[in-house]
Protein backbone atom coordinates (compact mmCIF):
# COMPACT_ATOMS: atom_id res chain seq x y z
CA UNK A 1 0.00 0.00 0.00
CA UNK A 2 1.36 3.05 -1.18
CA UNK A 3 2.11 5.33 1.90
CA UNK A 4 -0.49 7.72 0.40
CA UNK A 5 -3.15 5.69 1.34
CA UNK A 6 -2.62 5.11 4.70
CA UNK A 7 -5.02 7.30 5.68
CA UNK A 8 -8.16 6.76 7.52
CA UNK A 9 -9.76 8.62 4.54
CA UNK A 10 -12.81 6.99 3.43
CA UNK A 11 -12.55 4.16 5.49
CA UNK A 12 -14.07 5.01 9.26
CA UNK A 13 -17.53 7.13 9.37
CA UNK A 14 -19.20 9.15 12.42
CA UNK A 15 -22.36 7.30 13.16
CA UNK A 16 -23.10 8.82 16.41
CA UNK A 17 -23.10 11.83 18.55
CA UNK A 18 -24.47 12.25 21.86
CA UNK A 19 -24.34 15.05 24.83
CA UNK A 20 -25.44 15.40 28.34
CA UNK A 21 -27.48 17.88 29.39
CA UNK A 22 -24.90 20.93 29.77
CA UNK A 23 -24.99 22.62 33.15
CA UNK A 24 -23.08 26.03 34.40
CA UNK A 25 -19.92 24.47 36.07
CA UNK A 26 -20.89 22.94 39.41
CA UNK A 27 -24.20 23.15 38.68
CA UNK A 28 -24.46 19.69 37.74
CA UNK A 29 -27.27 17.23 39.89
CA UNK A 30 -25.69 13.57 38.63
CA UNK A 31 -21.79 13.03 39.17
CA UNK A 32 -19.48 13.25 36.18
CA UNK A 33 -19.36 8.95 35.31
CA UNK A 34 -23.12 9.61 35.09
CA UNK A 35 -23.17 12.06 32.64
CA UNK A 36 -20.46 10.09 30.71
CA UNK A 37 -22.96 6.92 30.41
CA UNK A 38 -25.78 9.17 29.22
CA UNK A 39 -23.76 11.14 26.98
CA UNK A 40 -22.61 7.84 25.47
CA UNK A 41 -26.03 6.08 25.34
CA UNK A 42 -27.84 9.26 23.56
CA UNK A 43 -24.64 8.77 20.79
CA UNK A 44 -25.71 4.87 20.76
CA UNK A 45 -29.38 6.05 20.40
CA UNK A 46 -28.29 8.91 17.59
CA UNK A 47 -26.56 5.88 16.05
CA UNK A 48 -29.30 3.31 15.94
CA UNK A 49 -27.42 0.44 17.62
CA UNK A 50 -27.38 -1.35 21.00
CA UNK A 51 -25.09 0.25 23.49
CA UNK A 52 -23.61 -3.59 23.79
CA UNK A 53 -21.89 -2.83 20.34
CA UNK A 54 -19.51 -0.76 21.81
CA UNK A 55 -16.14 -1.91 22.05
CA UNK A 56 -13.76 0.36 22.07
CA UNK A 57 -13.42 3.32 23.98
CA UNK A 58 -10.92 7.22 23.69
CA UNK A 59 -10.68 10.18 25.58
CA UNK A 60 -7.81 12.87 26.47
CA UNK A 61 -7.05 15.26 29.33
CA UNK A 62 -6.42 12.35 31.74
CA UNK A 63 -10.24 11.85 31.33
CA UNK A 64 -11.20 10.31 35.12
CA UNK A 65 -13.67 8.49 33.58
CA UNK A 66 -12.12 4.70 32.95
CA UNK A 67 -13.12 2.45 30.11
CA UNK A 68 -13.41 -0.64 32.19
CA UNK A 69 -16.01 1.18 34.12
CA UNK A 70 -18.15 2.26 31.84
CA UNK A 71 -17.93 -0.84 29.85
CA UNK A 72 -18.63 -2.95 33.14
CA UNK A 73 -21.92 -0.03 33.55
CA UNK A 74 -22.63 -1.11 29.78
CA UNK A 75 -22.35 -4.87 30.54
CA UNK A 76 -20.28 -4.53 27.10
CA UNK A 77 -19.53 -8.82 26.39
CA UNK A 78 -15.81 -7.38 25.59
CA UNK A 79 -13.71 -4.46 25.39
CA UNK A 80 -11.25 -4.76 22.46
CA UNK A 81 -9.39 -1.08 22.66
CA UNK A 82 -8.94 1.34 25.55
CA UNK A 83 -6.86 4.67 24.23
CA UNK A 84 -6.08 7.80 26.30
CA UNK A 85 -4.18 10.45 24.29
CA UNK A 86 -1.53 11.69 26.68
CA UNK A 87 -1.49 15.38 27.88
CA UNK A 88 -2.60 18.59 26.07
CA UNK A 89 -5.61 18.94 27.59
CA UNK A 90 -8.30 20.02 25.33
CA UNK A 91 -5.81 19.42 22.01
CA UNK A 92 -6.55 16.10 22.56
CA UNK A 93 -10.79 16.40 21.32
CA UNK A 94 -10.19 15.81 17.86
CA UNK A 95 -7.02 13.13 18.42
CA UNK A 96 -9.32 10.93 20.35
CA UNK A 97 -11.72 10.60 17.20
CA UNK A 98 -8.70 10.32 15.00
CA UNK A 99 -7.33 7.65 17.63
CA UNK A 100 -10.74 5.94 17.91
CA UNK A 101 -10.90 6.39 13.70
CA UNK A 102 -7.52 4.82 13.42
CA UNK A 103 -8.44 1.82 15.96
CA UNK A 104 -11.53 0.94 13.38
CA UNK A 105 -9.66 1.17 10.52
CA UNK A 106 -6.57 -0.89 11.93
CA UNK A 107 -9.44 -3.21 12.92
CA UNK A 108 -9.03 -3.17 16.41
CA UNK A 109 -12.14 -2.76 17.27
CA UNK A 110 -15.29 -2.35 15.63
CA UNK A 111 -16.90 -0.34 17.34
CA UNK A 112 -15.34 2.65 19.15
CA UNK A 113 -16.39 6.00 20.88
CA UNK A 114 -14.62 8.95 22.01
CA UNK A 115 -16.20 10.64 25.13
CA UNK A 116 -14.74 13.64 27.49
CA UNK A 117 -16.52 14.01 30.97
CA UNK A 118 -16.54 17.21 33.37
CA UNK A 119 -18.05 17.84 36.55
CA UNK A 120 -15.95 21.18 37.98
CA UNK A 121 -18.31 21.14 40.93
CA UNK A 122 -17.07 17.43 41.57
CA UNK A 123 -13.81 17.79 41.04
CA UNK A 124 -12.72 21.50 41.21
CA UNK A 125 -12.55 24.44 38.49
CA UNK A 126 -9.88 24.36 35.82
CA UNK A 127 -9.17 28.13 36.41
CA UNK A 128 -7.94 27.67 39.65
CA UNK A 129 -4.75 28.43 41.24
CA UNK A 130 -2.81 25.78 42.95
CA UNK A 131 -3.35 25.69 46.85
CA UNK A 132 -0.41 24.19 47.74
CA UNK A 133 2.55 25.94 50.20
CA UNK A 134 5.62 24.85 47.93
CA UNK A 135 5.71 24.68 44.32
CA UNK A 136 8.96 23.02 42.85
CA UNK A 137 9.67 22.06 39.12
CA UNK A 138 8.24 24.30 35.83
CA UNK A 139 5.46 25.91 37.87
CA UNK A 140 8.26 27.33 40.57
CA UNK A 141 9.42 29.27 37.20
CA UNK A 142 5.75 30.95 36.92
CA UNK A 143 2.97 30.53 39.67
CA UNK A 144 4.93 32.55 42.02
CA UNK A 145 4.75 35.57 39.77
CA UNK A 146 0.90 35.01 40.02
CA UNK A 147 1.25 32.80 36.55
CA UNK A 148 -1.17 30.39 37.26
CA UNK A 149 -4.57 29.77 35.51
CA UNK A 150 -4.85 29.02 31.95
CA UNK A 151 -5.80 32.73 30.82
CA UNK A 152 -2.45 34.00 32.98
CA UNK A 153 -0.66 31.24 30.88
CA UNK A 154 -1.87 32.67 27.20
CA UNK A 155 -2.44 35.98 27.28
CA UNK A 156 1.49 36.66 26.78
CA UNK A 157 1.14 35.08 23.08
CA UNK A 158 -1.76 37.00 22.34
CA UNK A 159 -0.06 40.05 23.35
CA UNK A 160 2.74 38.84 21.10
CA UNK A 161 0.55 38.05 17.96
CA UNK A 162 -1.23 41.60 18.33
CA UNK A 163 2.40 43.03 18.72
CA UNK A 164 3.93 41.27 15.85
CA UNK A 165 0.58 40.84 13.42
CA UNK A 166 -1.26 43.75 14.29
CA UNK A 167 -4.19 42.24 15.62
CA UNK A 168 -7.27 44.33 16.47
CA UNK A 169 -9.08 43.80 19.56
CA UNK A 170 -12.34 43.84 17.61
CA UNK A 171 -11.42 41.04 15.65
CA UNK A 172 -11.12 39.14 19.11
CA UNK A 173 -14.42 40.71 19.66
CA UNK A 174 -15.92 39.55 16.44
CA UNK A 175 -14.86 35.98 17.36
CA UNK A 176 -16.65 35.97 20.65
CA UNK A 177 -19.94 38.11 19.68
CA UNK A 178 -20.67 35.43 16.66
CA UNK A 179 -20.20 32.53 19.11
CA UNK A 180 -22.60 34.00 21.28
CA UNK A 181 -24.99 34.68 17.99
CA UNK A 182 -24.86 31.91 17.33
CA UNK A 183 -25.73 30.57 20.75
CA UNK A 184 -29.30 31.89 20.75
CA UNK A 185 -30.39 29.44 17.89
CA UNK A 186 -29.26 26.34 20.04
CA UNK A 187 -31.16 25.59 22.98
CA UNK A 188 -28.35 23.10 24.51
CA UNK A 189 -26.06 26.50 25.05
CA UNK A 190 -25.51 27.20 28.44
CA UNK A 191 -25.75 31.24 27.13
CA UNK A 192 -28.96 30.27 25.02
CA UNK A 193 -31.27 33.51 25.91
CA UNK A 194 -28.04 35.48 26.72
CA UNK A 195 -27.49 37.57 24.12
CA UNK A 196 -23.41 39.28 23.60
CA UNK A 197 -23.57 43.20 21.82
CA UNK A 198 -20.27 45.13 20.95
CA UNK A 199 -21.10 47.17 24.45
CA UNK A 200 -21.65 44.09 26.57
CA UNK A 201 -18.23 42.83 25.04
CA UNK A 202 -16.50 46.38 25.38
CA UNK A 203 -17.65 47.16 29.04
CA UNK A 204 -16.36 43.37 30.80
CA UNK A 205 -14.16 43.37 32.96
CA UNK A 206 -10.70 42.38 32.29
CA UNK A 207 -9.30 39.29 33.41
CA UNK A 208 -5.93 39.34 32.45
CA UNK A 209 -5.22 42.23 29.68
CA UNK A 210 -5.71 41.21 26.60
CA UNK A 211 -8.61 39.30 27.54
CA UNK A 212 -11.98 40.46 28.91
CA UNK A 213 -14.51 38.45 30.09
CA UNK A 214 -15.97 37.15 27.00
CA UNK A 215 -12.67 35.81 25.48
CA UNK A 216 -12.40 33.73 27.70
CA UNK A 217 -14.37 29.98 27.71
CA UNK A 218 -17.06 28.83 30.28
CA UNK A 219 -16.36 26.55 32.65
CA UNK A 220 -19.12 23.68 32.62
CA UNK A 221 -20.28 20.53 33.66
CA UNK A 222 -21.22 17.80 30.94
CA UNK A 223 -20.25 15.09 29.16
CA UNK A 224 -20.04 14.50 25.11
CA UNK A 225 -19.43 11.34 22.86
CA UNK A 226 -18.81 10.47 19.38
CA UNK A 227 -18.79 6.96 17.96
CA UNK A 228 -17.17 5.99 15.34
CA UNK A 229 -17.30 2.97 13.28
CA UNK A 230 -16.07 1.77 9.35
CA UNK A 231 -17.21 3.16 6.24
CA UNK A 232 -19.33 0.12 5.18
CA UNK A 233 -21.09 -0.04 9.26
CA UNK A 234 -22.03 3.55 8.51
CA UNK A 235 -23.65 2.94 4.83
CA UNK A 236 -25.89 -0.28 6.59
CA UNK A 237 -26.81 2.32 9.19
CA UNK A 238 -27.50 5.44 7.62
CA UNK A 239 -27.88 6.75 3.86
CA UNK A 240 -25.58 10.10 4.64
CA UNK A 241 -22.74 9.07 6.98
CA UNK A 242 -20.36 11.60 8.35
CA UNK A 243 -16.50 11.03 7.18
CA UNK A 244 -13.73 12.03 9.07
CA UNK A 245 -11.53 12.98 6.01
CA UNK A 246 -8.53 13.69 8.38
CA UNK A 247 -7.80 13.90 11.63
CA UNK A 248 -3.81 14.88 12.98
CA UNK A 249 -2.68 15.77 15.96
CA UNK A 250 0.91 17.35 16.79
CA UNK A 251 3.37 20.79 17.12
CA UNK A 252 6.06 22.23 16.09
CA UNK A 253 9.59 22.47 17.43
CA UNK A 254 9.91 22.17 21.35
CA UNK A 255 6.60 22.90 21.83
CA UNK A 256 6.81 21.76 25.12
CA UNK A 257 9.53 24.15 26.03
CA UNK A 258 8.64 25.31 29.47
CA UNK A 259 8.77 28.65 30.86
CA UNK A 260 7.71 30.37 27.61
CA UNK A 261 10.90 28.94 25.84
CA UNK A 262 9.04 27.76 23.02
CA UNK A 263 11.25 28.14 19.53
CA UNK A 264 8.03 29.74 17.67
CA UNK A 265 5.93 31.85 20.55
CA UNK A 266 3.28 32.78 18.58
CA UNK A 267 1.61 29.76 17.50
CA UNK A 268 -1.50 27.85 17.94
CA UNK A 269 0.88 24.52 17.38
CA UNK A 270 -1.22 24.19 14.25
CA UNK A 271 2.10 25.20 11.64
CA UNK A 272 3.20 21.60 11.27
CA UNK A 273 -0.46 19.79 11.68
CA UNK A 274 -2.14 22.02 8.89
CA UNK A 275 -0.06 20.42 5.88
CA UNK A 276 -0.50 16.56 7.23
CA UNK A 277 -4.30 17.44 7.68
CA UNK A 278 -5.21 19.19 3.83
CA UNK A 279 -2.49 16.67 2.33
CA UNK A 280 -4.51 13.44 4.11
CA UNK A 281 -7.78 15.07 3.55
CA UNK A 282 -7.60 15.66 0.26
CA UNK A 283 -9.05 19.01 0.96
CA UNK A 284 -7.70 22.85 0.78
CA UNK A 285 -8.78 25.75 3.19
CA UNK A 286 -11.16 26.90 0.45
CA UNK A 287 -12.74 24.05 0.19
CA UNK A 288 -13.92 24.45 4.09
CA UNK A 289 -17.49 25.33 4.65
CA UNK A 290 -17.72 25.96 7.87
CA UNK A 291 -15.36 26.15 11.19
CA UNK A 292 -15.39 25.16 14.71
CA UNK A 293 -12.63 26.65 16.20
CA UNK A 294 -11.54 25.73 19.72
CA UNK A 295 -11.74 28.79 22.22
CA UNK A 296 -10.00 28.90 24.99
CA UNK A 297 -9.32 32.30 24.12
CA UNK A 298 -10.18 34.19 21.19
CA UNK A 299 -6.97 35.46 20.60
CA UNK A 300 -6.31 31.63 19.96
CA UNK A 301 -8.58 31.57 17.66
CA UNK A 302 -7.64 33.74 15.28
CA UNK A 303 -4.13 32.06 15.79
CA UNK A 304 -5.74 29.09 14.53
CA UNK A 305 -8.15 30.37 11.68
CA UNK A 306 -4.52 31.73 10.23
CA UNK A 307 -2.27 28.82 10.38
CA UNK A 308 -5.15 26.93 9.10
CA UNK A 309 -5.11 28.79 5.84
CA UNK A 310 -8.36 30.51 6.20
CA UNK A 311 -7.14 34.16 6.37
CA UNK A 312 -3.63 36.01 6.74
CA UNK A 313 -2.08 37.64 9.42
CA UNK A 314 -2.35 40.58 7.03
CA UNK A 315 -6.37 40.39 6.28
CA UNK A 316 -7.37 38.72 9.55
CA UNK A 317 -8.72 42.02 10.62
CA UNK A 318 -10.87 42.16 7.47
CA UNK A 319 -11.89 38.60 6.99
CA UNK A 320 -12.72 37.75 11.05
CA UNK A 321 -15.72 40.15 10.99
CA UNK A 322 -18.88 39.48 13.10
CA UNK A 323 -20.95 39.53 9.60
CA UNK A 324 -18.13 37.01 7.80
CA UNK A 325 -18.60 34.69 10.95
CA UNK A 326 -22.41 34.13 11.23
CA UNK A 327 -24.22 31.46 9.77
CA UNK A 328 -25.69 31.18 6.91
CA UNK A 329 -24.42 34.41 5.86
CA UNK A 330 -21.06 35.07 6.55
CA UNK A 331 -18.14 33.82 4.39
CA UNK A 332 -16.56 32.29 7.17
CA UNK A 333 -19.29 30.69 9.58
CA UNK A 334 -17.72 30.24 12.88
CA UNK A 335 -18.29 28.45 16.00
CA UNK A 336 -22.29 27.76 15.16
CA UNK A 337 -23.26 26.23 17.85
CA UNK A 338 -21.60 28.96 20.20
CA UNK A 339 -18.99 26.78 21.03
CA UNK A 340 -16.87 26.72 23.89
CA UNK A 341 -17.75 30.39 24.85
CA UNK A 342 -21.37 30.04 24.63
CA UNK A 343 -23.08 26.54 24.00
CA UNK A 344 -20.41 24.73 26.82
CA UNK A 345 -17.06 24.18 27.32
CA UNK A 346 -17.21 19.99 26.95
CA UNK A 347 -13.63 20.75 26.35
CA UNK A 348 -14.16 20.95 22.95
CA UNK A 349 -15.58 17.66 22.00
CA UNK A 350 -18.39 19.40 21.25
CA UNK A 351 -16.82 21.55 18.66
CA UNK A 352 -16.58 18.24 16.81
CA UNK A 353 -19.66 17.30 16.97
CA UNK A 354 -21.27 20.62 15.91
CA UNK A 355 -18.67 19.88 12.54
CA UNK A 356 -20.40 16.49 12.04
CA UNK A 357 -23.84 17.52 12.44
CA UNK A 358 -22.91 20.74 10.94
CA UNK A 359 -22.22 18.20 7.51
CA UNK A 360 -25.47 15.89 8.61
CA UNK A 361 -27.44 19.32 8.17
CA UNK A 362 -28.59 19.20 11.88
CA UNK A 363 -26.93 22.60 13.28
CA UNK A 364 -29.35 24.79 14.47
CA UNK A 365 -27.56 27.37 12.48
CA UNK A 366 -26.87 25.13 9.44
CA UNK A 367 -25.25 26.35 6.61
CA UNK A 368 -26.81 25.42 3.61
CA UNK A 369 -25.27 22.32 1.35
CA UNK A 370 -22.39 22.38 3.61
CA UNK A 371 -19.97 19.11 2.51
CA UNK A 372 -16.87 20.10 4.22
CA UNK A 373 -16.27 21.04 8.31
CA UNK A 374 -12.98 21.68 10.05
CA UNK A 375 -13.22 21.43 14.07
CA UNK A 376 -9.26 21.87 15.51
CA UNK A 377 -8.73 21.81 19.37
CA UNK A 378 -6.40 23.18 21.81
CA UNK A 379 -4.75 25.59 20.13
CA UNK A 380 -2.02 27.05 21.58
CA UNK A 381 -0.74 23.74 23.83
CA UNK A 382 1.92 21.57 23.47
CA UNK A 383 0.60 18.47 21.10
CA UNK A 384 -3.25 20.09 19.53
CA UNK A 385 -5.57 18.36 16.74
CA UNK A 386 -7.78 19.31 14.34
CA UNK A 387 -9.83 16.98 12.29
CA UNK A 388 -11.67 17.62 8.87
CA UNK A 389 -15.21 16.14 8.19
CA UNK A 390 -17.01 15.54 4.90
CA UNK A 391 -19.92 14.29 3.47
CA UNK A 392 -19.96 11.54 0.91
CA UNK A 393 -20.25 13.86 -2.43
CA UNK A 394 -16.86 15.34 -0.63
CA UNK A 395 -15.48 11.95 -0.32
CA UNK A 396 -16.12 11.09 -3.85
CA UNK B 1 24.07 29.23 52.37
CA UNK B 2 26.10 32.76 52.79
CA UNK B 3 24.23 35.55 52.44
CA UNK B 4 27.60 37.99 52.67
CA UNK B 5 28.55 36.40 49.39
CA UNK B 6 25.41 38.51 47.47
CA UNK B 7 26.46 40.22 44.47
CA UNK B 8 25.55 43.57 43.66
CA UNK B 9 22.61 43.38 41.78
CA UNK B 10 19.57 45.01 42.43
CA UNK B 11 17.06 43.79 45.08
CA UNK B 12 14.48 44.29 47.44
CA UNK B 13 13.07 43.34 50.38
CA UNK B 14 9.50 44.56 49.47
CA UNK B 15 7.38 41.94 47.75
CA UNK B 16 5.40 43.04 44.78
CA UNK B 17 2.56 40.18 44.94
CA UNK B 18 0.95 39.52 48.35
CA UNK B 19 2.35 36.91 50.89
CA UNK B 20 0.70 33.29 50.58
CA UNK B 21 1.57 31.94 47.18
CA UNK B 22 3.26 29.17 47.12
CA UNK B 23 6.85 28.94 47.82
CA UNK B 24 9.54 28.11 45.00
CA UNK B 25 11.40 25.09 46.22
CA UNK B 26 14.36 23.27 43.75
CA UNK B 27 13.07 20.04 42.53
CA UNK B 28 14.05 16.80 44.53
CA UNK B 29 15.93 15.56 41.46
CA UNK B 30 18.49 18.88 41.71
CA UNK B 31 17.71 19.58 37.95
CA UNK B 32 17.18 23.05 38.79
CA UNK B 33 18.95 23.40 42.02
CA UNK B 34 22.20 26.00 40.37
CA UNK B 35 19.10 28.47 39.78
CA UNK B 36 17.77 29.18 43.01
CA UNK B 37 20.94 28.81 44.72
CA UNK B 38 21.88 31.71 42.25
CA UNK B 39 19.28 33.84 43.14
CA UNK B 40 20.20 33.61 47.09
CA UNK B 41 23.08 35.18 46.09
CA UNK B 42 20.96 37.87 43.54
CA UNK B 43 22.65 36.03 40.42
CA UNK B 44 21.27 34.69 37.52
CA UNK B 45 22.37 31.53 36.67
CA UNK B 46 21.07 29.47 33.52
CA UNK B 47 22.01 25.94 32.11
CA UNK B 48 24.85 26.13 28.96
CA UNK B 49 25.97 23.13 26.98
CA UNK B 50 29.36 21.98 27.70
CA UNK B 51 29.82 20.52 25.16
CA UNK B 52 27.84 22.87 21.97
CA UNK B 53 27.46 26.19 24.48
CA UNK B 54 23.77 26.22 23.80
CA UNK B 55 21.68 28.15 26.68
CA UNK B 56 18.70 26.26 27.54
CA UNK B 57 15.48 27.17 29.63
CA UNK B 58 13.54 25.82 31.58
CA UNK B 59 16.11 23.79 33.04
CA UNK B 60 16.27 20.10 31.40
CA UNK B 61 18.50 16.70 31.57
CA UNK B 62 19.60 16.84 27.97
CA UNK B 63 20.69 19.65 25.72
CA UNK B 64 18.03 19.95 23.01
CA UNK B 65 20.79 20.99 19.99
CA UNK B 66 23.38 18.28 20.26
CA UNK B 67 21.91 15.81 22.94
CA UNK B 68 24.40 16.05 25.48
CA UNK B 69 24.02 15.14 28.85
CA UNK B 70 27.13 17.45 29.94
CA UNK B 71 24.70 20.22 30.57
CA UNK B 72 26.36 23.03 32.56
CA UNK B 73 25.41 26.10 34.48
CA UNK B 74 26.52 29.65 33.43
CA UNK B 75 26.67 32.96 35.29
CA UNK B 76 24.48 35.89 33.11
CA UNK B 77 24.01 39.19 32.84
CA UNK B 78 20.83 40.09 35.06
CA UNK B 79 19.62 42.09 32.15
CA UNK B 80 16.89 41.77 29.20
CA UNK B 81 14.17 42.99 26.92
CA UNK B 82 10.34 42.69 27.45
CA UNK B 83 9.26 39.73 24.71
CA UNK B 84 5.70 39.71 25.59
CA UNK B 85 3.62 41.43 28.49
CA UNK B 86 -0.33 40.84 30.27
CA UNK B 87 -1.80 42.59 33.35
CA UNK B 88 -3.86 40.13 35.55
CA UNK B 89 -7.08 41.47 37.24
CA UNK B 90 -9.04 38.65 38.23
CA UNK B 91 -7.22 36.57 41.20
CA UNK B 92 -7.03 33.03 40.72
CA UNK B 93 -5.53 32.49 44.35
CA UNK B 94 -6.72 34.03 47.80
CA UNK B 95 -3.89 35.14 48.35
CA UNK B 96 -4.17 37.96 45.58
CA UNK B 97 -7.87 38.24 46.33
CA UNK B 98 -7.24 41.98 47.43
CA UNK B 99 -4.13 42.63 45.01
CA UNK B 100 -5.53 44.27 42.58
CA UNK B 101 -4.32 44.16 38.88
CA UNK B 102 -0.68 43.54 38.85
CA UNK B 103 1.94 42.76 35.61
CA UNK B 104 3.53 39.56 34.51
CA UNK B 105 6.73 40.33 31.67
CA UNK B 106 8.32 37.50 29.52
CA UNK B 107 11.68 38.91 29.24
CA UNK B 108 14.20 37.64 26.67
CA UNK B 109 17.85 37.45 27.39
CA UNK B 110 19.52 38.80 23.96
CA UNK B 111 23.39 37.54 25.23
CA UNK B 112 21.60 33.62 26.31
CA UNK B 113 20.69 32.55 23.08
CA UNK B 114 17.25 34.87 23.46
CA UNK B 115 16.04 32.50 26.42
CA UNK B 116 12.98 33.88 28.18
CA UNK B 117 12.14 34.34 31.43
CA UNK B 118 8.65 34.91 33.83
CA UNK B 119 8.49 37.77 36.16
CA UNK B 120 6.91 40.85 37.34
CA UNK B 121 7.60 44.10 36.28
CA UNK B 122 7.86 46.71 39.33
CA UNK B 123 6.65 49.48 39.62
CA UNK B 124 2.83 51.14 39.21
CA UNK B 125 1.23 48.40 37.74
CA UNK B 126 -1.10 50.33 35.45
CA UNK B 127 2.27 51.87 34.00
CA UNK B 128 2.43 51.51 29.86
CA UNK B 129 4.20 48.29 28.62
CA UNK B 130 7.03 48.69 26.13
CA UNK B 131 7.77 45.50 24.15
CA UNK B 132 11.51 46.11 23.84
CA UNK B 133 12.33 47.76 26.51
CA UNK B 134 15.47 47.05 28.62
CA UNK B 135 15.21 45.78 31.81
CA UNK B 136 17.12 44.68 34.69
CA UNK B 137 17.03 41.87 37.31
CA UNK B 138 16.09 42.75 40.90
CA UNK B 139 16.20 39.71 43.30
CA UNK B 140 13.46 39.86 45.37
CA UNK B 141 14.44 38.19 48.72
CA UNK B 142 11.34 36.68 50.77
CA UNK B 143 13.19 35.51 54.30
CA UNK B 144 10.24 36.05 56.45
CA UNK B 145 8.85 32.38 55.71
CA UNK B 146 9.04 29.00 56.53
CA UNK B 147 11.43 28.39 53.79
CA UNK B 148 13.59 31.20 52.14
CA UNK B 149 13.77 32.01 48.52
CA UNK B 150 14.38 34.75 46.37
CA UNK B 151 11.89 35.27 43.37
CA UNK B 152 13.93 37.51 39.79
CA UNK B 153 11.85 40.78 39.10
CA UNK B 154 12.63 43.24 36.44
CA UNK B 155 12.52 46.63 36.57
CA UNK B 156 12.98 49.61 33.99
CA UNK B 157 15.99 51.42 34.68
CA UNK B 158 15.30 55.18 35.68
CA UNK B 159 15.78 57.24 32.50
Amino acid sequence: MATDELTIRGRVAVVGVGESVYYKRAQSPEPEFKLVLRAILAACADAGIDPSRVDGFCSYSNDRNLPARIANALGSPEIRFSNMQWGSGGGGAAAAIGNASAAVAAGFAQCVVAFRGLAQGQFGRFGAGPRSNTISGQGAFTVPYGVMSPAQTYAMRTTRLMYEHGIDGSTMRAVAMAAYHHAQSNPRAVMYGRPLDEKGYDEARWIVEPFRLYDLCLENDGAAAVIVMSAEAARDLTPNPVYPLAVQQGGGHRSGASVHNQTDYVTSSFKTVVPHLYGQAKVGPEDIDVVQSYENFTGAVVMSLIEHGLCTYENANEVLTFENLISPTGKLPLNTSGGNLAECYMHGLGLQIEAIRQIRGESTSQVPNARVALANAGPMVEVASTAIYGNQEALG
Amino acid sequence: MSESKRSDAKSTQEAYLHAGLPAPTPARDGLDKPYWDGTRRHELWVQRCDDCGTHQWGPEWMCHRCRSFEVGWVQVAAEGVIYSWERPHHSVHPALAGQGPYLVVLVELPHADRLRMVGNLLGDPMQDVEIGARVQAVFEDHDDGERSFTLVQWSVPAG
